[in-house]
């Protein structure tokens, strides 16, 4: 079990760890055994086959255990069948760099990566997310050892508050692990599901051009 | 006590320099108060009224009490207690999950008996209409005046009057991260509170006075990181205060972040505005004269703005008055007042000098007695490629004759920015050659703690890298809360005092070591070394080693000399105009904004840009649409509720105009976003001769405008 690093920025978080935190839920990453407070029905959630047919449907109640592939851990939680990805990640994983801004899918903060593709994360539900490849921000980089993309968004002060960044970062991922060499309006484009209440726009699209011609090796 | 070094001789400040919180926030590690999480945590939520006037008859929580997961329930309205906008707070409950706590929330039965509303200024206005306040006999305000000189005077000396009337529509602040705490009891009367705020102090003392608890340092409010506030996260709020209570009776942290839907409706906004007015000029295009009327909404609060704004006018006379509404209360917002002001006065120019036959920019170049701005207007001017411009509104090469008409605008931004007292830093040197800045202030996104650091490292002549600036706690020193552009003017000057008294104890230290007075001795490229004697030189870590096991410390207060306030700015807008559908594209925006001594230019930039991006926001999107019939905001959300997203963006060209003259640092996280929405109107007009006098310049406005135009020939 890793320990992430949470407290960076000072130590005022530093008598919470997240390892204490996921402890009190019952919940984190896979090597979790038993649930002590489980007091209501417990169903298991299978990963829904693809494409889902009628006789593979699964009726939930109560909570359920789903296992999440995030950042290439196994990953356990115990949710609802109506908790959202965001609400899972960000609630009992914490995983907070995927954000809740709106929670309803018109702000693209809470974007994630699955299986490759730009995804918001509060317009899907945990048990769906099961049997995916799920990617957040934390996965892409650490602050010691940015992405190319991250390094860039720093270097570019292409964040102000910070709040809508994790989305832009996981966006202009996603474009450019499909378009090496994107121009202004690719960049432009795929970020549209994104906003930004700052202004940060220009410094993002310089620092994703940056980014792609770093990645390159222009 | 010496200045700012110029920025020739600077290695640090004045350098474009990333910020040090940027790995964190750019990998998702920055911790927000929404993203605190603790052993135990519960979530908040908060019970809102849905009416926008009613009277509670009856409240039952006691189904939501005994629902599974629900650990507090606090129910703070009473019956008979009257509801007046949409969104007002009933109470709140505590649960283990968020979506526990939103089944707990519609589990509580409020039977209301419903009143009549107003949400319109129109409907507010008129005689009979139902009355907010209960003292009042109507819902507008006594008029407040401001009279000089003599208008018929004035008026009489005019070559061109011009009349007109303008307007601007209610904003709401929108911050990505919602207003909202996460709390924790650390013993009875001491309390911990994450909170997302634009001022950590003012958030402790409310809390501190609306929980009884004293003194008033038993509640630590920590901001590290905070997700925007643009002049609506002044206080502890209801949210603050209920969560604290929550916790206290769940005996357990809460964490309560508002809703996208609740922070639409009821933690702020900015006023409407709108205006009649009679502007006149003389042959030479001086004003000679203006009588205005203006009215404008801040809901259950007041309104009001700066008027007239900028440009003296000899002869005055101004009434303005609030018009209160069944709406959420406004607060402060990026320059209160100033957008909506800028918006009146810079349009009934432009009209004023269409109608008196002077190009636009004459007309302000005349009446604009700022000799930053006069820079700013020429330099401006050659940026946007002015000379372009139509001659005549929608009449030109510029504008053509097909669908798409372009046109240039253009607007000025006017602010003050200096600093106050009350900041406290303190700066240590370790041992270890680091170094350690500390300073209670919030850094709101604008590079607050970035520019503490940097201040450090240049006086200190280290490397960034070795310095840490730690903030936006209430048990460091006092920092002032971020509004009014203060926070940089307020907070620097004490960094760098704090700093050169730190420095002043090491060269005290090591210099009898080294065989030199103190005053012989400098910090400068990593090293310490005698002015006089060059070869007698250490590296600033082997003189750092050399210190006691205290360290070197410094205390610093706020220096006047150090700020200076008083900023200008102008901006020019390229827009082309589809007339067809009325769809505005801005092209390009060039704006130009001073700002004293300049700490971090790249910083500074982004300020320009995000100053301008909320300017278009206000010019072509935003507006809190609110229903007459049902009481309620039809858009509490972030679709229909637009802001500029990516595909909105022109092109930038944003300058850090250069003060030569400067000796203090200035705040600038205002200025740049009050001219931008005037600029595009008036460049609106000069596409395509359109007169669009209410800001959004929505596509139905610029048709609608299109006709008009049309039927006067």
């Amino acid at each position: 079990m890793s320990e992430e690093k949470n407290d960076r920025l000072e130590s005022s978080n530093g008598d919470v760890s997240r390892r204490q935190f996921l402890k009190g839920l019952g919940g984190g990453i896979a090597v979790t055994g038993v649930l002590a407070t489980a007091t209501e029905t417990e169903t298991e959630a299978h990963p829904a086959p693809e494409p889902a047919s009628a006789s593979a449907v699964q009726r939930l109640r109560g909570k359920v255990r789903v296992r999440l592939n995030i950042n290439g851990q196994e990953m356990t939680a115990l949710v609802e069948p109506r908790t959202t990805l965001l609400n899972t990640l960000r609630d009992h994983l914490d995983l907070t760099g995927a954000k809740k801004v709106c929670d309803r899918g018109s702000c693209g903060c809470c974007t994630v990566l699955v299986n490759d593709k730009p995804v918001y994360s509060c317009m899907m539900l945990a048990v769906d997310a099961q049997g995916k490849k799920i990617t957040t921000v934390e996965g892409l980089g650490t602050p010691e050892k940015m992405s190319p993309v991250q390094e860039a968004f720093v270097e570019h002060d292409a964040l102000m508050c910070g709040f809508c960044t994790p989305g832009f970062v996981v966006s202009c991922t996603a474009l450019l692990q499909k378009n090496r060499n994107p121009s202004l309006e690719d960049v432009k484009k795929a970020c549209s599901g994104n906003v930004c209440r700052c202004g940060t726009y220009p410094h993002i699209f310089e620092a994703a051009l940056a980014a792609a011609k770093k990645m390159r090796g222009a | 006590m010496p200045g700012w070094k110029k920025p020739s001789e600077n290695s640090v400040l004045g350098k474009p320099t990333p910020r040090l919180d940027g790995p964190d926030k750019a990998t998702g590690r920055a911790k927000y108060a929404y993203d605190i999480n603790l052993p135990g945590l519960l979530h908040g939520m908060i019970l809102r009224s849905p009416h926008a006037h009613a009277e509670i008859e009856s409240i039952d929580a006691s189904a939501a009490e005994k629902m599974p997961g629900v650990k507090a329930v606090i129910i703070t309205a009473k019956a008979g207690d009257r509801m007046r906008f949409q969104g007002q707070e009933i109470g709140a409950v505590a649960a283990e999950t968020i979506e526990r706590a939103e089944d707990a929330i519609r589990a509580i039965k409020v039977r209301y008996k419903v009143l009549p509303h107003v949400v319109h200024e129109s409907v507010a206005m008129k005689p009979g209409a139902p009355v907010v306040r209960n003292n009042d006999q109507t819902n507008l305000s006594e008029p407040n005046r401001t009279e000089r000189g003599n208008v018929t005077a004035g008026f009489a000396a005019a070559k061109t009057i011009s009349e007109g009337s303008y307007g601007c529509e209610v904003r709401t602040h929108l911050p990505l991260e919602t207003h909202g705490v996460t709390c924790r009891w650390d013993g009875p009367d001491k309390l911990t509170c994450w909170a997302s705020t634009q001022g950590v102090f003012s958030v402790r003392d409310e809390l501190a006075n609306a929980l009884g608890i004293q003194p008033a340092s038993n509640v630590t409010v920590i901001t590290e990181v905070m997700g925007g506030g643009f002049g609506s996260k002044f206080g502890a709020g209801y949210e603050g205060v209920i969560c604290a209570r929550l916790a206290k009776a769940a005996n357990a942290p809460v964490k309560l972040m508002l809703t996208r839907y609740e922070e639409q409706l009821a933690v702020g906004n900015e006023r409407s505005g709108h205006m009649k007015i009679r502007i006149g000029a003389d042959a030479e295009g001086k004003i000679t004269a203006m009588e205005a009327t203006i009215h404008g909404s801040g809901g259950i609060a007041g309104a009001g703005v700066p008027f007239p704004y900028i440009y003296p006018v000899e002869n005055v006379k101004v009434e303005q008055r609030s018009v209160y509404m069944h709406t959420g209360p406004s607060r402060a917002w990026r320059a209160p007042g100033h957008t909506v002001a800028s918006f009146l006065m810079e349009c009934a120019l432009e009209d004023l000098a269409i109608k008196a036959g002077i190009d636009p920019l004459e007309l302000r170049l005349k009446n604009d007695p700022t000799p930053m701005r006069q820079k700013q207007w020429r330099e401006g001017a050659r940026l946007i490629g002015w000379e372009r411009r139509n001659p005549r509104p929608g009449q030109g090469p510029l504008a053509g004759n097909g669908r798409y008409r372009r046109g240039l605008g253009c607007g000025a931004a006017i602010w003050g920015g200096g600093g106050g007292p009350g900041s406290q830093c303190r700066v240590t040197i370790n041992r270890d050659g680091t170094v350690l800045v500390e300073i209670g202030v919030q850094d709101i996104g604008t590079g607050t703690r970035t520019y503490c650091g940097m201040i450090a490292a240049e006086e200190l002549g280290i490397p960034l890298k070795s310095v840490r600036a730690s903030i936006g706690k209430t048990y460091l020193g006092y920092g002032v809360p971020s509004g009014g552009s203060v926070t940089t003017a307020s907070t620097a000057p004490a960094v760098k005092r704090a700093a050169e008294a730190a420095k002043k104890s090491l060269l005290e230290q090591v210099a009898p070591q080294m065989g030199v007075s103190p005053d012989d001795l400098e910090c400068a490229g990593g090293k310490v070394f005698s002015r006089t004697d060059p070869a007698k030189s250490v590296s600033f870590k082997e003189a750092c080693a050399r210190l006691g096991m205290e360290g070197a410390v410094g205390n610093g207060t706020w220096a006047r000399e150090l700020q200076q306030s008083g900023v200008a700015g102008a901006q020019f807008a390229e827009v082309s105009v589809d007339i067809e559908t009325g769809h505005v594209k801005v092209l390009k925006i060039v704006a130009l904004q001073d700002g004293g001594v300049i700490l971090n230019p790249l910083t500074f930039k982004s300020q320009i840009n995000g100053g301008v991006i909320m300017g278009i926001g206000m010019a072509l999107f935003e507006d809190r649409h609110m229903c007459q019939i049902t009481g309620r905001m039809v858009n509490p959300n972030m679709e229909f509720y637009q802001i500029p997203g990516t595909m909105e963006m022109p092109e930038f060209v944003s300058v850090p105009f250069e003060n030569p003259d400067a000796t203090g640092v200035t705040g600038i996280g205002e200025p740049p976003v009050i001219p931008t929405a005037a600029a595009i109107r008036n460049a609106v007009l000069n596409a395509t001769g359109a007169y669009v006098n209410t800001a959004p310049i929505t596509p139905a406005r610029v048709l609608q405008a299109l006709a008009d135009a049309r039927r006067r020939g």
